[in-house]
């Protein structure tokens, strides 16, 4: 029957010789190849961990963890909010979906601000691109995942704008469904930088 | 709506289920956060951490992604993904931790 359900999704979607929409198995597709690219990010990151290039005062001990756990709790809330919109639009509630899918957006928005912000301090801290090859493997997995969240805002906002147009309704959902893949593992891929980068006190970790 | 169609919302949970495993994803997180400001050694912190975060993540996966719900397919395509990333993950912290630390600097 799952395979049945995935095939419906959309009655404009076109489906694969295995009955799966296309659409969709290009986005999971394309989520099992992000996981590499991440999976490499991460891994640099801690490579580098521990190499302050004799400016050790840059160092995870400049972390904000209270300001940094706020961002996550909106980043996972906006996931929720992404599932309601979903929701809602293969319900038929456009108001609802338009409703949850700009407070998504928003949540998103919220995020990526904090994420400057951070930055910025950071920088005024003397933690820069160019410091260490920690504050280097930092700066760029953090800024590729915000890259990541600012597509993923722009996608958001653009299905709230197709939704007011009238372009988008309960029969061509399946688009939502797939930003919404792709919006849930932006978030997912923080879960992981939250607790690797943030809260994992490495330098503690033993065999 | 058709047969299909209805089997398809039949399977999804609705609202409430979401609503729950948002509470859920909000109280692990509170969770984590406790436990790195608390004074808790690092061979107890670090697997909890990494517990809880195994969970959250699954939990999106699952549920918020329709993973479970959805075509076995998808979920092959995904894991396929993921355990390289996970491969590539062990290879850097055996490396670290066997190869005494040398890499690039």
């Amino acid at each position: 029957m799952a395979e049945l359900t995935t095939a419906s999704a959309s009655t404009e979607s076109h489906a694969t010789s295995l009955g799966l929409s296309n659409e969709k198995l290009g986005m999971w597709t394309l989520l099992g190849s992000e996981c590499l690219f991440f999976g490499a990010l991460i891994s640099a990151y801690l490579v580098y961990y521990g190499r302050y290039n004799g400016v050790p005062e840059v160092s995870p001990a400049l972390y904000d963890i209270p300001f940094t756990s706020v961002s996550t709790f909106v980043l996972l809330m906006s996931s929720l909010g992404m599932v309601l919109a979903l929701s809602a639009i293969q319900r038929g509630d456009d108001r609802g979906f338009r409703i949850w899918i700009l407070a998504t957006a928003m949540m998103g928005t919220v995020f990526l601000s904090g994420q400057i912000y951070e930055f910025t301090v950071f920088v005024n801290e003397g933690m820069k691109l160019d410091t260490s090859p920690f504050a280097s493997s930092f700066y760029v997995l953090t800024s590729f995942h915000g890259v990541h969240v600012t597509v993923g805002v722009l996608m958001l906002v653009t299905l709230w704008a197709r939704s007011m147009t009238g372009r988008l309704t309960q029969t061509n959902s399946e688009v939502v469904e797939n930003i919404g893949l792709y919006w849930h593992f932006v978030d997912i891929v923080w879960i992981v930088i939250f607790t690797a980068i943030y809260l994992i006190p490495w330098e503690q970790a033993t065999l | 709506m058709s047969d299909i169609d209805d089997l398809e919302h039949a399977d999804h949970p609705d609202s409430s289920q979401y609503i729950v495993i948002g509470i859920i994803l909000a109280v692990f997180t509170a969770i984590e956060v406790a436990i790195s400001f608390a004074a808790v050694p690092g061979h107890l912190a670090i697997p909890s951490l990494i517990v809880l975060t195994v969970v959250k993540f699954a939990l999106v996966v699952l549920w918020f992604m329709h993973l479970r719900f959805d075509s076995g397919w998808f979920r092959r395509l995904f894991v396929f993904g993921l355990v390289i990333a996970l491969a590539v993950y062990a290879a850097t912290i055996s490396l670290m931790l066997y190869a005494g630390g040398n890499g690039p600097t």
